[in-house]
């Protein structure tokens, strides 16, 4: 447990990523089975415990302290783990906990009745860094900054295997990832798994230049679709129970039971996750209620009841179709709707057009009278690709223009927003670095202020006087009249009228727009 | 109608003690700028404490001194002032106040962990007990100072091709950190930014031995790898700390126990080596000057009023204007 402690308090301090995964090379090669692989699990979030939870630690620590002191500390430090870690009145400090493998064996098999004395016991042996590490396990959150993706990252670099080979066998694997470590040391073949439980990359579409773009392109060539404004999600339905994977490979299927449990047949599908009546889709801000959850309250699916706008299909039952063109894949999809009736999916349906100018007055009175973010445009002819392939698929969005940018700093407001982090200052990429484009100080509800506060507040890297300067992991939507050039701002470009449209918790920085995005908008205007 | 009012000031005799606004007449607990200020009249403090303010303020920072060492009363009228060592930094006292039979305790900021840059706390039985709080919640449990500074050391060893800069205030802290190093073992030479020079010379002159100190000036950036400079927190961030090899950041400080705030800060290495007493340290010194009451100033007074009347003493918290955010500093 002690390594496994410093590997975490590690992590958790230094700010340089290349330090994070030579650290966490280092200790998948250095470290034996099953423990690693026992800790990589916890890393990727993969482990949860039936009884062990945060509520049974917090009342483990009320029994030692008094609650009023517990509130005023927790108050001040911000994290439970963290409170609970360092309120903890009796140490033993010797630190000879057991290993991260018994440890987990023992919170897996300890009944309720026990457990506290076994917790308060290992709080009580453990030195003031293992006595951390164990709170951030047995409450499985570990909020040390790292993704599941730096962790696979770390076993690529490790065996020299491919990352995304890595991705395509991670979901089907069983802890503690034996198989997968002896393939990563070269001792076996790599695992065969049933695709039904893993995560395939998606293929992501590039905005369109209109100007460029459209003239050279022949629209006989090209599907169109509505452009659905959920969140983009890949179900994989197999013999086991279904997994839902967010556009990263994170599943988030826990949390979406009455879409997930109401699936049949067998097929990876690629789509929009919408909630609403009826297969009706609802405004974003719905859905949103749902998100960032490990589970669905009974009200929240009654209100809200999550399904799925399919567009693609990447496995048709056992058979990988990512290899052919989009039209064979949109019939055998059809087909399977045909044979597999559903009541949580239903298809995409095509927009018919002849011409780029219907197509554009189709998206006008879409945007107008339905609500639309947009149309996607699709190449017929086109194979299943993953990650962002040029001039397959288009995506392109109505007016008022929209970039995705990421939050840089965020300034007090004033008056009735006096406590709040409310003025925004976001950017864009440029190279490895952002650079600000402008800021925003409205757009966002009441709500989303608040959880945009505390965002701000738990991230904040350094505070110039009011300014706070964050980490750069937050996307916002931001939309906007117009851009002109401009020599004020670094990233020579500022926004007319720029208003946060949405906050886009789902959406990695790294997918956020670059520099050379906003070069179409200025050519436009 | 007690002796001493609620900032701190004792009527009978016209004298403040740690005041923030220039007074006529101070009683000064130690040289930490948010207790010693300069522009007073006539100010009372030990010996260090004097040679501290004259060297950071200016000889001619109050209009006149008195010095009274340890142990050693004096009467103003009829109220007695003795100055008893608080073991926070180099001069630091308690003030006892006597007058007619009652006995009143002012700790100024303290501890009580051994340190040999800090004369030790001596404990003062009182009826009144007027305690700082600066780490007055129970998650502020310090770890014994040998254990950080094996972590640091540790972490030496283990980056030979790295600098360590050590963020920490220039007063007290800064020769406590280096005082632990050397009892730790560690001989090189410390290289020191600037603005910790002259205090580090003035410890060095009043007894307290720092080893080989440099100035990390004009050196070759080579130069400070695997060693350990020592800067005031502003400074690790700073441009100066471009002329380092790609440093280690660390701060020694209490408050570098909270992990989520270390990571905040980017800092690296957070040591958790503090000049003040924490909860258990606050909580016996409570009962052990026997006080029946406590007044609680200086830093999160909630959880300590709350703990003293838990404990059927009567409690209050002081709020001093201008003491309000100047504790974090200075820890």
């Amino acid at each position: 447990m002690k390594r496994f402690a410093q590997l975490l308090e590690l992590l958790a301090l230094t700010p340089s990523r290349n330090r994070k995964l030579e650290a966490l090379t280092d200790y998948f090669r250095t470290t034996p089975d099953p423990d690693r692989g026992f800790a990589l699990a916890v890393l990727t979030g993969a482990l949860t415990f039936k009884n062990v939870k945060p509520a049974v630690l917090k009342d483990i620590v009320l029994r030692e302290v008094d609650p009023y002191l517990f509130g005023l500390s927790y108050d001040y430090v911000g994290d439970l783990g963290e409170t609970i870690a360092l309120i903890w009145p009796h140490h033993g400090g010797s630190g000879d906990l057991p290993s991260l493998t018994d440890m987990i064996e023992l919170f897996n098999t300890t009944g309720k009745a026990e457990l506290p004395r076994l917790i308060a016991d290992l709080l009580t042996r453990a030195e003031i860094n293992e006595r951390w590490a164990l709170v951030k396990l047995a409450t499985g959150s570990l909020r040390i900054g790292i993704s599941a993706r730096l962790a696979k990252t770390a076993l690529a670099e490790m065996s020299g295997k491919d990352l995304q080979e890595i991705e395509e066998v991670w979901h089907g694997l069983k802890l503690p990832y034996a198989e997968l470590f002896r393939w990563l040391d070269g001792e076996a073949e790599r695992p065969d798994i049933d695709h039904a439980a893993r995560f395939h990359p998606l293929m992501l579409s590039n905005p369109i230049d209109e100007e460029k773009d459209i003239t050279k392109l022949d629209p006989a060539d090209f599907s169109a679709e509505w452009k659905w404004d959920g969140i983009r999600v890949q179900l994989v339905m197999g013999s086991g129970p279904a997994s839902l994977f967010s556009r990263t490979g994170d599943d988030i299927a826990p949390a979406f039971p009455d879409l997930v449990d109401n699936v049949f047949g067998e097929a990876v599908l690629d789509g929009e996750l919408l909630v609403g009546q009826d297969l009706q889709p609802a405004p974003f801000n719905d859905l949103q209620q749902r998100l960032n959850r490990k589970t669905a309250s009974a009200k929240h699916l009654k209100d809200y009841p999550a399904f799925m706008r399919v567009y693609d299909m990447l496995f048709d039952g056992r058979e990988d179709i990512r290899p052919l063109p989009w039209t064979e894949r949109r019939a055998r999809l059809e087909a399977w709707f045909a044979r597999n009736p559903q009541t949580r999916l239903d298809l995409s349906e095509l927009l018919s057009f002849s011409s780029w100018e219907e197509l554009a007055a189709l998206r006008r009175h879409g945007a107008d009278a339905l609500g639309h973010e947009g149309v996607m445009l699709k190449l017929r002819a086109s194979p299943y690709l993953p990650g962002r392939p040029k001039g397959l698929w288009f995506k392109w969005k109505r007016d008022p223009n929209v970039v995705d940018a990421v939050l840089m700093y965020a300034q007090r407001g004033h008056g009735k927003r006096s406590s709040f982090y409310s003025d925004f200052t976001f950017g864009v990429w440029k190279g490895n670095e952002i650079v600000p484009i402008g800021k925003a100080y409205f757009g966002f509800t009441d709500e989303e202020l608040r959880q945009l506060d505390k965002w701000v507040r738990t991230h904040t890297i350094q505070a110039y006087g009011p300014v706070r300067e964050v980490r750069k992991e937050l996307v916002l939507e931001i939309a906007f009249d117009s851009a002109q050039e401009s020599a004020r701002h670094k990233s020579g470009v500022a926004l007319r009228f720029p208003r946060i449209n949405r906050i886009r918790w789902d959406k990695p920085a790294g997918e956020a727009a670059t520099l050379a995005d906003m070069q179409i908008f200025l050519a436009a205007s | 109608m007690s002796l001493i009012d609620r900032h701190l000031h004792i009527a009978r005799i016209d004298t403040f003690i740690d005041p923030v606004s220039p007074q006529k007449r101070a009683i000064i607990t130690h040289g930490h700028a948010d207790h010693a200020r300069s522009g007073h009249g006539q100010v009372l403090a030990t010996p260090d404490t004097i040679a501290i303010m004259k060297v950071r303020y200016g000889e001619d920072c109050a209009g006149s001194f008195q010095e009274l060492p340890f142990g050693q009363s004096v009467e103003i009228d009829d109220v007695r002032v003795t100055l008893y060592p608080a073991g926070h930094i180099l001069g630091s006292a308690q003030v006892l106040l006597e007058h007619r039979g009652e006995r009143i305790v002012v700790t100024g900021d303290y501890k009580r962990l051994p340190d040999r840059t800090a004369q030790p706390f001596e404990l003062v039985p009182c009826e009144l007990l007027v305690t700082e709080a600066t780490f007055g919640l129970p998650v502020f449990q310090h770890p014994d100072p040998a254990h950080e500074t094996g972590r640091l050391l540790r972490s030496l060893a283990e980056h030979p091709d790295r600098a360590h800069l050590i963020g920490c205030y220039a007063l007290g802290k800064a020769q406590r950190v280096i005082s632990l190093l050397r009892e730790a073992g560690y001989d090189a030479p410390i290289y020191l930014h600037g603005a910790m020079v002259r205090l580090c010379a003035l410890y060095e002159a009043r007894g307290i031995a720092l080893g080989d100190l440099r100035p990390a000036l004009d050196l070759p950036k080579s130069a400070l790898a695997g060693q350990i400079v020592i800067a005031p927190p502003s400074a690790i961030k700073d441009r100066w700390s471009r002329r380092l090899p790609d440093p280690v950041l660390c701060v020694a400080s209490g408050w570098m126990s909270v992990k989520q705030r270390a990571r905040q800060s980017l800092v690296e290495l957070p040591l958790v080596i503090s000049d003040h007493a924490d909860w258990n340290e606050l909580r016996a010194t409570i009962a052990d000057t026997g006080a029946r009451t406590v007044w609680v100033t200086h830093g999160r007074e909630d959880a300590l009023v709350y703990h003293c009347r838990q404990q059927g003493l009567a409690a209050e918290p002081l709020s001093i204007q201008g003491y309000e955010e100047g504790g974090e500093d200075e820890d």
